[in-house]
């Protein structure tokens, strides 16, 4: 008879290009509250999709209740008792509170729905997570802290033995997150188990009684959360040699080439003001949903801004569209490459020419001889391996639809190109690369903006580091002080200070 | 503040229904002004009547919508269905007026059921298959046919007198109108009560947390419109009830009514959103607006452009609308 | 810093025979001839030259519209208000002449009217990106027709072919070449050439791929979308001016079925409705394909109405093969990863 409720041993999981899972353990023990801490990347999430069935893992089994289990899908899952409540709540948003509890398993009397009883039950498990609304509201009438507490009420209603919790403070407020700390002690005392993901040091402190660490898709270890303290905690989540790949050459520093003042967008970011000077690499860091990417994608027109000012070259300037952006030199590498950057079905060299169509065209008339020609020299710069310039883009590897991604931003006269999460998913030796065509073109008076969650990277590749949080900048660090502690820190600030206050 | 949003999601939810009888009830107001024979108890019964076919289809149409999808065939799986049980009414191979409804029931669900398969199987966009499919339909309605009518003395007698009696509500309703109710009521008990209507809502509203949650997207795909075509089926009866006759161009055009029906109704072509109750007022009010028109002096030849204006009008009000709820909301969000 | 291999990437395209025989076109041109042998048995007089034209003319009328409908698809769009703009723009026609406008600015009438048409529809789609192509030109085709019908009621409105110039608009040939024929291989070329050789269709193409690559990538999706919407528009217009010509008078509910022939034409051709792919040349061989098997199958007394219900189950039976070999390949693919724990 196995003291855990749930184990999984030695797992390991593969995407392509990529492990995201190496080896890795976990124990939960019944009715207690279990932490999974790690960076972005760790593995956290792709962890969590193995637990609920929808991944397989390559290797490694799952004991519940110490028999040996296999989740064929999220279903198998379900019916074992364990339920997930994710970030992003996959609810029904046109349907009350109650339809969305008991979809697929609702009250039924000979044939008709008992919506009466339903209510009835529905408000029963609200009560108890003490809810303010009831179950006849909309569901897309809710808020996100809301509709948090719906997922719960239906992993209750589904009578769930194990609750996973992934990032459950990350959009709540500090009173939301202390109804969401009652909530989960409340089920915990009644027999519950929890894993919860956080980054929030406090929400470990508060509710947790042992910790898992990931990193790099590795297992640390689980430590008694009553006997470890915060930078030891931290020191194990980002502790790693941290092997300069290929450091930053020197390079003179120029001119300001971009300042952004006060930007602000309603719902998105505030008071958002940086600036980077030509030759520099400018790294941005902070935790998910920080909103990095949300002000990098005002600059390059994709997004509008309520106010503030951007001023490109000593001028302000009005970004509308990615034209605009584009015309002045600046190039944007989205964090998502295959959903905004590559047209997966077409060639590399149809990919890489996109953007500048016109320069390689008389008079609108495309001229694919000097297209191919030049999609053969950018895709060389950047070492692409690939064999012919009509290489689908869906059959590269991760690592090389970046490098095409890069050329097709290095096809347009730059004067400052932002990466977004420039080597996520891209293996070690396509990094080294990247980095080295980073090197170079800051060499050629370039300038880059580096939005990245990984450690080694900022602070490897970056002249200074802003660090944002809930859409503010927190910080900004010069090459010499920044540190990983003290990055985190920042990124969590809000949080951290909490947690001082608290006496943490 | 959290009491304060919920009371007004619930005026808003509520307020769809509730400004569409307000609406109906201004333009019947206004009709009566301008010609005050409107109102009363005849020209009521006859709109009715009259527009008991449009309102029936409705239904049709608005289960297929409610899952995001679109069948455009339904005028033609009418006039096909409601051809064939009158060429077998006439040629004598019943003379009941009940089976001659199950008849074009039954072909008209063979229709729907044929525009699903495609649909799931085939996997072809539902505008495209329907686009080909209302196509096929009508023209099997002309083959049939051999391009002739079915004439009112081709009828039973009984048949004739079906759509001007009362007698399926014992005297207190036409038979037609009487039709339209009960399958209203039916259609919303089914909506609302059973959970094949529920999930007709789920898969419409996120199609993958439904196939997450177990439901099979293809089946509900595929029942929902086998129901449009039986709703076509039943109201290619209830047509050639109407006229006594069967042509081969009946209900031409009909699929637009009832989608404008539909959209002014509150239903979402997205899918996940929609009220029995506001599709019967969409209805209505697209019957009033038929009626009303040539009673104050608006030709008939005005009326193809004022259902394709309202058409526009509805889906972009609704764009405008829910771009206001979302700056709403992204104003609610405290960073 | 590890040593390079300088990388040598190949630019030339490898031509392979057996590429050439599978393509759609193949398949297609295969169609046509079927379809022209099996007219030539029908009919003794079938291959004779000015019988030929004849028939080809009657349905190039309808036939331009396919080429600004492929753009629509290719863009991932659909455009069904096609026949009620060439209803709309007729009717603006006949109704002008007959008001005692002089012919010349009846046509421009008729130009105009489409364009126009044609941007309402593409304003309306940029203006309101969340709207599909789909109900909105349901919406329009519905509003223009109506509109016709508001000006001509059960009227028809006629004599346009007492205008000589007018009347050979259609009839008129340059020796057994008809002009009709001329002005379609002209657009024909031009269409194509716009589609394969241009920054245009380029843009056409990625933007039916992905909307948001697009835009990342600078390309002024919207821009091109309006441009295309009211290119057919305007097609339109020049369609309605050949079958004024040919008919010599005009009712509100004349054009009925272009948007399905066009489309079928267009998917036929091997444009996919998804979007993002397929070939122009495609699109004039079914163009001559069913416009010849119409005419075949008219030959054979077969009613228009029977000749619509075949065209739709062409097109629902070319939609639905692609997808179907699609399911084959994918259901292979999963199987070897079954074996995983």
């Amino acid at each position: 008879m196995s003291e855990y409720i749930l184990e999984l041993c030695n797992i390991t999981k593969i995407f392509p290009g990529v492990k995201a899972l190496d080896g890795v353990n976990f124990q939960l023990k019944a009715g207690e509250i279990h932490a999974l801490m790690g960076e972005n990347g760790a593995g956290k999430s792709t962890f969590i999709k193995v637990i609920t069935g929808v991944h397989h893992a390559e290797e490694g089994t799952i004991f519940l209740d110490g028999k040996k289990v296999e989740f064929r899908t999220p279903l198998d899952a379900q019916r074992a008792g364990i339920a997930a409540i994710y970030q992003h709540v996959t609810s029904y948003p046109h349907l009350s509170v109650a339809e969305n509890i008991f979809m697929g398993h609702e009250s039924v009397k000979g044939g008709m729905i008992q919506w009466k009883e339903m209510h009835k039950r529905a408000d029963a498990l609200l009560s108890r997570l003490n809810a303010e609304f009831s179950s006849a509201a909309l569901m897309s009438s809710l808020s996100v802290a809301q509709q948090q507490m719906v997922e719960i009420a239906k992993a209750l209603s589904m009578d769930a033995r194990i609750i996973i919790m992934d990032e459950p403070t990350a959009a709540l407020t500090r009173s939301e997150s202390e109804e969401l700390y009652r909530i989960s002690e409340k089920l915990r005392d009644e027999g519950k188990s929890i894993i919860f993901i956080s980054h929030r040091l406090e929400d470990m402190y508060r509710l947790a009684t042992r910790v898992t660490v990931f990193r790099d898709a590795n297992y640390i270890g689980t430590y008694d959360v009553a006997q470890i303290t915060p930078p030891e905690l931290i020191k194990a989540m980002v502790g790693r040699e941290i092997k300069e790949l290929f450091p930053k050459p020197e390079v003179e520093i120029g001119e300001e080439v971009l300042r952004v003042e006060n930007l602000s967008r309603a719902g998105y970011f505030r008071d958002v003001s940086f600036n980077i000077h030509a030759g520099e690499i400018v790294g941005f860091t902070g935790l998910v949903g920080a909103g990095r990417t949300e002000v990098v994608q005002t600059l390059f027109g994709i997004e509008r801004y309520d106010s503030g000012k951007i001023i490109f070259e000593g001028k302000e300037i009005q970004i509308r569209k990615p034209q605009d952006a584009m015309r002045r030199g600046i190039g944007l590498l989205t964090e998502d490459r295959q959903e905004c950057g590559l047209i997966l079905d077409w060639g590399i060299g149809a990919n890489i020419t996109l953007p500048e169509l016109r320069k390689y065209a008389k008079r609108h008339v495309t001229n694919e001889k000097v297209e191919n020609t030049a999609a053969k020299q950018l895709a060389e710069s950047v070492d692409v391996k690939a064999v012919t310039i009509f290489d689908k883009a869906s059959s590269l590897s991760g690592g090389n639809q970046q490098k095409v991604v890069v050329a097709k931003a290095l096809g347009s006269d730059l004067k400052l190109l932002i990466m977004d999460e420039p080597t996520k998913g891209v293996d070690v030796g396509a990094k080294a690369a990247i980095y080295e065509i980073m090197g170079e073109l800051v060499q050629k008076g370039l300038a880059i903006i580096m939005i990245s969650s990984e450690m080694p990277e900022i602070l490897g590749m970056s002249d200074r580091v802003y660090v944002m949080c809930d859409g503010r900048v927190t910080g900004e660090l010069g090459r010499g002080v920044a540190s990983q502690e003290v990055i985190l820190e920042l990124a969590m600030a809000k949080h951290t200070h909490h947690a001082h206050a608290q006496g943490v | 503040m959290q009491s304060q949003m919920k009371s007004l999601f619930k005026k808003l939810r509520g307020s769809r229904e509730l400004s569409l009888f307000l609406v109906l009830a201004i333009l019947c107001v206004a009709v009566q002004l301008r010609n005050n024979a409107f109102l009363t108890s005849k020209t009521i019964n006859d709109m009715l009547k009259n527009y008991s076919t449009t309102i029936t289809l409705s239904l049709g149409m608005m289960s297929v919508l409610l899952i995001g999808g679109i069948d455009i065939s339904v005028a033609s799986s009418l006039a096909f269905s409601g051809m064939c049980a009158s060429l077998m009414m006439r040629d004598g191979i019943y003379t009941s007026t009940l089976v001659m409804f199950l008849v074009s029931v039954g072909i008209g669900l063979l229709c729907g059921m044929l525009v699903g398969l495609v649909i799931t199987q085939g996997k072809v966009l539902p505008i495209i298959a329907t686009l080909g499919l209302t196509n096929i339909f009508r023209g099997a309605t002309y083959i049939v046919s051999g391009s002739r009518w079915v004439s009112a003395y081709q009828f039973q007698s009984a048949f004739k007198q079906f759509a001007q009696t009362n007698t399926l509500s014992f005297g207190l309703i036409n038979n037609l109108v009487f039709i339209t109710i009960v399958c209203y009521a039916v259609f919303f008990v089914i909506m609302k009560w059973t959970r094949f209507g529920r999930r007709i809502y789920a898969v419409g509203s996120n199609p993958e947390a439904a196939s997450v949650s177990g439901i099979n997207i293809n089946a509900i795909k595929f029942a929902v419109y086998s129901i449009a075509g039986a709703f076509a089926g039943l109201t290619g009866a209830m047509y050639t009830a109407l006229y006594a006759s069967a042509q081969s161009d009946m209900g031409m055009g009909m699929e637009m009514d009832v989608i404008a029906a539909c959209v002014i109704g509150g239903v979402s072509l997205n899918g996940g959103q929609g009220s029995v109750v506001g599709v019967l007022l969409g209805a209505l009010t697209m019957a009033v607006i038929g009626k009303a028109l040539p009673l104050i002096g608006v030709s008939q030849f005005w009326q193809t452009a004022i259902k394709g204006l309202i058409i526009l009008t509805a889906i972009i009000i609704n764009v405008l609308a829910q771009r206001m709820m979302r700056k709403n909301a992204l104003k609610e969000r405290e960073i | 810093m590890t040593t390079q291999v300088k990388r040598n990437i190949v630019i030339e395209k490898e031509k392979s025979l057996k590429s050439l025989f599978l393509r759609w076109e193949t398949l297609l041109i295969l169609l046509f001839v079927v379809v022209n042998v099996m007219n030539a048995s029908i009919s003794k007089n079938y291959l004779n030259t000015a019988n030929l034209f004849t028939a080809i003319s009657t349905f190039l009328v309808k036939g331009f519209i396919a080429f600004p409908m492929a753009y629509i698809l290719v863009l991932g769009d659909i455009d069904l208000s096609v026949g009620s703009t060439v209803a709309l723009s007729a009717t603006l026609l006949g109704v002008s002449y007959n008001a005692g406008l002089p012919m010349g600015v009846a046509v421009v009438i008729a130009l105009l009217c489409g364009t126009l048409c044609g941007l309402i529809n593409g304003i309306i789609l940029t203006k309101f990106t969340e709207l599909a192509a789909m109900i909105v030109t349901l919406g329009t085709m519905t509003l223009y027709r109506g509109i016709a019908e508001m000006i001509l009621g059960s009227q028809s409105t006629g004599g346009l072919q007492n205008v000589t110039w007018f009347y050979n608009l259609y009839y008129a040939r340059l020796g057994a070449v008809p002009y009709i024929f001329i002005i379609f291989c002209v657009l024909a070329i031009a269409f194509g050439f716009v589609l394969h050789k241009t920054t245009f269709g380029r843009y056409l193409y990625a933007i039916g791929n992905s909307r948001v690559v697009a835009h990342y990538s600078g390309i002024p999706v919207q821009a091109i979308r309006l441009i295309s919407f009211t290119l057919v528009g305007f097609v339109c217009g020049i369609s309605a001016i050949y079958y004024a010509s040919w008919a010599g008078t005009v009712r509100f509910d004349i054009a009925t079925g272009y948007e399905l022939e066009a489309i079928s034409m267009v998917v036929l051709g091997g444009i996919s409705t998804a979007g993002g792919k397929g070939n122009f040349p495609g699109t004039v061989i079914s163009i001559f394909t069913i416009g010849l098997l119409k005419y075949g199958l008219g030959l054979i007394n077969v009613n228009s109405q029977t000749i619509l219900m075949i065209i739709g189950a062409i097109l629902i039976v070319v939609v639905t093969i692609p997808n179907i070999r699609v399911q084959k390949n994918a259901a292979k693919a999963i199987k070897p990863a079954a074996k995983r724990c």
